[in-house]
This record gives C-alpha cells, structure tokens and sequence, in this order.
C-alpha cells in the first residue's frame, strides 16, 4: 500500500466514490427506468473508469467497463429500454468492477476473476439477444456474498480526506506557534532544577519536533501537479519550431510546500521553454552532428540534505562560452578585461544576467520579456539558487536548490548595538572572529569600505550597525570582530556584527503593511525569551550597503558598464607603494589574486626570486628592482599581486598596497617608463600605471602567454 | 438615536477616541523591539500572544513632542485588514457613548496634517473629543 502509484491511489479513491453514487443512482433508475439523465450519469462514471483503466493498463477491468459502457449508451440513447434483466447485468458490472479494484488495492493486481459470462452476458444484451441472457451473470454473484471485502474495499477512500488549505495554513500558524513556545520553555527549563520539569519539556520537545513534521507534510504537494502541463509546452514549441523534442520526468513525487511549488511554477515553465527554444537544434542540425533527430529535455527531481534539486538537463547544443562573451561585452554587460579573466563556466552563468537573452530571434512562445536573470531572481526569492552546467555540443544542465518549507527555517542569531536580528542559514557561507589586535590590522580599508583578506581575496565587509544607522563610525577598531560571511547572488561579503550568539529553528513571520518596503528585513521572528527579533534579508542587505553593485564592479561577473558614453573609461585600479615612495597602479582586472607571504617562503631558483603556490613555482618579480626604485629587502612579509592563472602565474612583488580606486583614468601615454601603460594624476599624484602583460611577457618563459 | 460607542485615550493632553469595533484590545506597555531604518512613527515590534504587531507612536504621527522620559506609552491594538496594529498613547480613557447630535467636522483651521486623520470632533459636556479615522492614522508605508 505505501507504495502504491500515487496516481492508482488517486484512481481507486476516485472509483470508489463514483461506484457509490452509480448504486444510488441504479436503486433511483429501478423507479424511474426511462430516466435520461440518471443514465447518463452512470455512462460517463463508467466511461471515465474505462478510460483511466486503458490509461493504467488494466485490460481486464477495462473490458469489463467496456461492455457495460456499450450496453449503458444505448439505453441512454433510448435505442434499448431498461429492464430487470438489463438493470441486473449492469449491476453485475459494477460489482465486478468493485472487486477489481478491491484486488487492484490489496495486491496491486486485477485478480483472478474470470468476468468472461458477464462480458458474454453483457454484450448479447447490447446485441439485443434477450433469450440467451435468461441465467443471471454468474460473476455477478460471488462478490455479493463477499461482504466483507466490500467492507475491505472502501480502505484507501477512507484513508482520505480533502481538507481546506486555508485550514492547513492556520494549523502551520499554530505549530509555529508551538514552535516558539517549545523554544521559550526550553530556555527556561535549563534553569530548573525539577527533573519532572525537565523530562516533560524533553518529550514536548520531541512531540513538537514531530508534530511540525507532520503537519509541514500535510502542506507538501508532489511537484508532478505543475509538471503535468510541460508535455503540453514542449510539444507546442518543438512543432512551432519545427523541431522533435521529448521530454522524461522523473521523480514527480518530489514534495515540496505549496507556496514554494508556486513560486517555482513559473521560473520552471520558462527554463524549460527555454530548453526548446535555444537549447534543441533543428532536426537536421542534429543530425549532422551525429545526433538523434529527436531532441530531450529530462526533468529530474530529488531530495538531497533537506533541500530539492531540480534538474533540467537537455541534450541540445549547449551554451557557447564565446558566444555568451560576445553577447555580454555586446549589451555593454561586462568589460574586455573581465571577460579576459572569467572561466568558461564563470562565462556560462552570464546568461543570468539582466538584459541577457541568447536567442537571435525572440519566438513567440519563449520571449515574453523574461529572462534567465528572472529566473534566478524568483528562484533566489525562496532561497534557492540556480546553476547552469554546459559543454558545447552536448547540452545544457541547469540545477535549481529549492528549500523544502519557507515558514520555519534555520537561522543564525546575531547580536548588534545590543539588538538581536535572525540570518537565514541558507545564505550563510562561514564564521570568522579577529581578535581586537587582528581587527585592527587586517581589516582594511579601500577608500573607506572595509575589506578583509579571505584567503587571498578581498571580501568586502559591511558594517551591520553603520548599515542600519544604530551606530556610527564604522567597525571599532579595538574590539574584536565578528564576521558573518554570507552570499548574495553568488557574492560573498562580511557582514560585521558585535556577537554571534546560536544556531535556532526561526518560525517567519511577515512584516506589516507600513514595514514592507524595508529591504533589508526579511520579516521578524519570535525569540525564547518572548522578544521579537528581525530577520535580515541577505539579498536587500547586500543591496543597500551597495556590496553588490560594488563587487560587480570589481569582480566583473554582474558589471554593467555604465555610462559608458558619457563617464569615460572608468576603471578599477590597485594603488601600490613601490620601493620607497614610487606609485604604481595596476588595473584591477588584470589582478588574479593579492597575496602575502612571508619572507621565509621565498626561494631562489635559476637566479630568481621564486615561490610555491598552489603547488606550482611562481616567479616574483620585485617592482622595485624592475623599476629601478630603492627596494626594501627586509624581512617582513612580501605583499604579491598575482597576474595570470594556472600553470602562468607571476607574482608582482610591491611594498606595499595603498588603496583601490575607482576612477575616471585620463591616461597620458609616452609619460610613464617602459613596462608602464602611462602615466595618469590619481588622487592628486602623478601615478604611472603598470602594464602587467609587458611585464609577464619579460618575466614569464617564452611561450608562456597568460 | 444612534448611539456610538468610543474608546477614549489622551496624547498629551488632548482626547482621542476610536470606533469600539475596530479595536481589538488595550493592553498595558509591552517591551518593544526597534526596527532600524524604518519611519520615525514606527516604534518597534511588540510580541502580542505570538503575533507580531507594529506599534505607531501617536505622539510622533501627530507631530507632538515626545513622552517625558520615563512615561510609559499604552497599546491601543487595531484590528486592520493587515493584522493587528498598535497605537501607542499617554493614557487609556473610558468607553464613552456619544450622542450623533453633538458630531462636527474637525474645524478647518486646525494643522492639515493632523486633520486628515480625524473624522471630526464630538462635543461633550467637559471637552471635546477627536475621533481618530484609524485608516489614515496608520501610515502607508515607511516612507
């Protein structure tokens, strides 16, 4: 039983409540035998038992039904009249059908029955033999005595009940707020010392624990229900593109809450539109290629550490690197020297972009205004994310993490200017505590916006009090720090916080009406202690303090380049001391990473200045020397600007780096030394900006072009 | 006649009163949890039973100086069609019933700001009763 097909069960519940009406409704025609509309009640349950049965493949019942069918549109059509002989053959139908389905829902098999009389029966009847027909159908009846299967059978009607989902959401209300009060005695049991105390709020733990299970369960939908129509969609567009496509499904038993099932409704329907539209080719191109003429898009669906993945995996041409790079530097959505830097598979998820749409011509079916980038959007709404995986040729995987409920969620409580705010979990990425001394020292700051040194990166903080205006001045210098790195839109940031305080099950409840409009708040929750505590919204929060916008401008994968026309050519620039007091700028976009290592980490090889990284030697180049500046040999750490990726790396030896810019560059070229690009006046100084490809060309072994 | 039933509260002095159906409940005053960059008249979030209700401050919606340090504000919770709703006010009155007759609008001379958020005023005995239109008393949103 429990692993019945959810769509037999459905069947069966829906057959036994038909088969009851139709007895009714045989017991109201034996009063009214010229009853039309009795009659044609009776033909369309039966028609409709016929049709799913064919549907299942259950021959047997099928052949059964049909007869009666035949026998029931005559008499509905009034080309036969209804008789007691009639009445009971149709009667023994039915009860052949009940034990059918009696047998179908505890084996999961039609049984044995032999119907062939009652067909025979049945059909003479329709054929208007009479005379052969005088014994009764003899099926009809060994399943009358059998009363107590019929008893038996009516078990997964029984079983179900339709209930209002309004209903549902109340009870999901309440557990939730059963949820706080757990959460509040449990605080508060630590305290007493009752030990009846503490083992009675130890089984309402549990109890509540699984009482929120359940009723979560009761809200669950299998993703099926809004699958069912993408046979529909494809078929549509793969004939309004003249194109053969088949679609797989598997795993439409994948639940999910409701509210998350709709909000995915639509981001699915367009990916998968999309799937047919840009992803197939045309039949002949495939062919050529060595394809099957028949494209498919599989569907896939599965739990996987409480969380779904969805998977949309088409074999079509996949997503061309190149292709998706011509398009972004086209529309103006990222530079040529990010482009330069970015991965094949960086390149890929520019199709998520704002403004980015692959197709040369917009069909009808899959344009409609909306992108991928709304996709993304949606899905991250949820707290989901979207990853696309390509190889030319071959197709496309997109791979969408959807949470499994939006109501109770875990999340991270954090403390700041004495306030407690909620995070949730899913955004979370890692924790990081700088002593005071440390704080001091590692955090920087480029021009005035915090950064940290994340593993050689540079990871933008933000200052949760100066963010929500409840302290000014910025991160203390002399207290330590906490971090909370956290991601939004696949950047990560650190959110700095005066304390992080304890991992809790948060039950999300809605802001009103006149707080709606705050970005930064993803609703508020309540805590333990009774107090309400607001949960921050990881995405607005990224988006007010700008962290966004600003990495996507350092980091190239969101930038817009902006104005381009009219602000000029406006770039990012590391600013660095070279020996004692030269200025070098090196343009960020030809930076890999920025290191530091210590000195006891350089070796010498071949005469040079080398060191192990990531498991390679990397060259140094000290800038000083290059450059002729009077360097600084000492023994403190050396601060390295790696260019090149992989096996070409260089490492750009400075003193020391000064600052980030971001500015208007009026470059004055024939100024600078050879190894510069020019020389241009940044923040009041005349700066000579490093042209790092000449030097890797100098530095780097012949044939090692980056 | 029809008769109908206020319930009265001050801010700073002056009589308010609301329609006795569109208010839930009067309780004391409840710890209350900020919320940063939201509008001046929003005072915090206060844990109502498990409900969440946003708590105005009355004093600021209608552009009055602030409680004396110290003074407690009571709660005036709202049943809108947006959950419930605070007003946070000095004191709570009585339940009074007035009599239709004695209605005016608010006079034209008084401060716009705080006239749009009256339905008008009843003439009792001793003083004058503002009726607050709770709709327009809460605002928008925060901005």
């Amino acid at each position: 039983m429990a692993e019945m097909d959810e769509t037999i069960k459905e069947f069966l519940v829906e057959s036994y409540e038909n088969l009851d009406r139709i007895d009714s409704e045989f017991i109201q025609l034996e009063e009214r035998p010229g009853d039309r509309e009795l009659l044609a009640s009776i033909f369309r349950t039966i028609h409709t038992i016929k049709g799913t049965c064919g549907f299942l493949g259950m021959q047997k019942l099928e052949s059964v039904a049909h007869v009666g069918e035949n026998l029931l549109s005559k008499l509905r059509d009034g080309k036969l009249t209804m008789d007691e002989t009639i009445s009971e053959a149709l009667l023994g139908m039915v009860d052949a059908v009940r034990e059918m389905l009696g047998h179908i829902e505890q084996e999961g098999s039609e049984g044995n029955g032999d119907y062939s009389a009652l067909i025979a029966a049945l059909t003479a009847l329709n054929e208007g033999h009479r005379s052969t027909v005088a014994v009764k159908p003899q099926a009809a009846s060994a399943p009358r005595e059998d009363s107590e299967a019929a008893r038996k059978e009516s078990h997964v009607s029984d079983s179900n009940i339709r209930v209002d989902v309004q209903l549902l959401d109340k009870l999901m209300n309440l557990v939730g707020e059963l949820v706080l009060a757990r959460n509040q005695l449990l605080q508060h049991s630590g305290e007493d010392q009752d030990p009846m105390i503490a083992a009675t709020t130890q089984r309402l733990d549990l109890v509540t624990t699984e009482l929120q299970e359940g009723v979560m369960k009761t809200r669950m939908q299998p993703i099926g229900g809004i699958w069912s129509k993408f046979p529909r969609v494809v078929r549509d567009l793969a004939k309004l593109t003249q194109k053969e496509v088949a679609l797989e499904m598997t795993g439409e038993h994948t639940e999910l809450d409701r509210t998350i099932i709709e909000a995915i409704k639509d981001p699915l329907t367009h990916v998968i539109r999309n799937c047919v539209d840009h992803g197939i080719e045309l039949p002949a191109d495939r062919q050529s290629a060595g394809k099957p003429r028949q494209g498919t898009i599989r569907l896939c669906a599965y739990h996987e550490g409480g969380q779904v993945i969805i998977e949309i995996i088409d074999d079509g041409r996949g997503v061309h690197p190149e292709k998706v790079k011509a398009k972004a530097l086209e529309r103006g959505l990222i530079t040529a020297d990010q482009a330069a830097r970015m991965s094949e598979r960086e390149l890929v998820n520019l199709i998520f972009l704002p403004g980015f749409s692959t197709a040369a011509a917009v069909s009808n079916l899959s344009g409609r205004g909306v992108g991928m980038d709304v996709v993304k959007t949606n899905v991250e709404k949820i707290g989901g994310t979207v990853d696309v995986q390509s190889t030319v040729g071959k197709g496309t995987t997109l791979k969408l993490k959807i949470p499994l409920t939006l109501a109770i969620i875990p999340g991270l409580i954090i403390t700041t200017s004495g306030d407690r705010y909620a995070i949730p979990q899913v955004s979370l990425l890692e924790l990081l505590r700088l002593e005071a001394e440390e704080a001091a020292t590692k955090i920087e700051s480029v021009r005035g916006v915090p950064v940290y040194r994340l593993r050689g990166r540079l990871l933008p903080l933000v200052h949760l009090g100066t963010e929500l205006g409840t302290e000014r001045g910025g991160i203390p210098k002399d207290k330590p720090a906490s971090i909370v790195v956290l991601q939004a839109e696949g950047r990560p940031f650190g959110l700095v916080v005066d304390e992080i305080n304890d991992a809790e099950e948060i039950v999300v409840k809605p802001l009103s009406k006149q707080l709606k409009n705050l970005e930064v708040y993803a609703g508020a929750t309540i805590m333990g202690d009774g107090h309400v505590a607001l949960i921050l919204d990881v995405l607005g929060l990224a988006q007010h303090s700008r962290v966004l916008t600003e990495m996507k401008e350092t980091h190239g994968a969101g930038a817009r380049a902006d104005d381009k026309s009219e602000a000029g050519d406006r770039s990012s620039l590391l600013l660095c001391r070279i020996g004692e007091g030269g200025r070098m700028a090196i343009p960020l976009s030809s930076v890999a990473r920025l290191e530091e290592f210590t000195a006891d980490k350089l070796e010498h090889a071949g005469g040079r200045e080398t060191v192990q990284y990531r498991g390679r030697i990397m060259p140094l180049v000290r800038l000083s020397d290059a450059f002729g500046e009077a360097g600084s040999p000492g023994d403190g750490p050396v601060q390295v600007v790696v260019y090149g990726q992989g096996e070409h790396t260089l490492g750009v030896v400075v003193e020391q780096i000064l600052d980030i810019l971001e500015e208007h560059v009026a470059l004055q070229k024939g100024v600078g030394r050879s190894g510069t690009l020019g020389a241009a006046i940044l923040q009041g100084k005349v700066t000579e900006l490093l042209d790092l490809e000449s030097i890797a060309r100098e530095y780097l072994p012949v044939g090692a072009g980056v | 006649m029809s008769m109908q039933q206020y319930c009265t509260f001050t801010v700073d002095g002056t009589l308010f009163g609301v329609d006795v159906h569109e208010i839930q409940e009067v309780i004391r005053y409840q710890e209350m949890t900020r919320v940063p960059l939201s509008a001046s008249v929003v005072s915090g979030l206060i844990n109502l039973r498990g409900q969440i209700v946003t708590a105005i401050d009355m004093r600021t919606r209608l552009s009055m100086p602030p409680r004396a340090e110290g003074q407690k504000p009571m709660n005036v919770v709202l049943r809108t069609e947006d959950g419930a709703v605070s007003l946070l006010v000095d004191e709570i009155g009585d339940v009074i019933q007035v009599d239709e007759t004695s209605f005016e609008e608010a006079p034209p001379t008084l401060e716009s700001g705080s006239r749009d958020l009256l339905k008008g005023v009843y003439k009792l005995e001793r003083q004058l009763l503002l009726v607050l239109d709770s709709r327009k008393a809460l605002p928008e949103n925060n901005h």
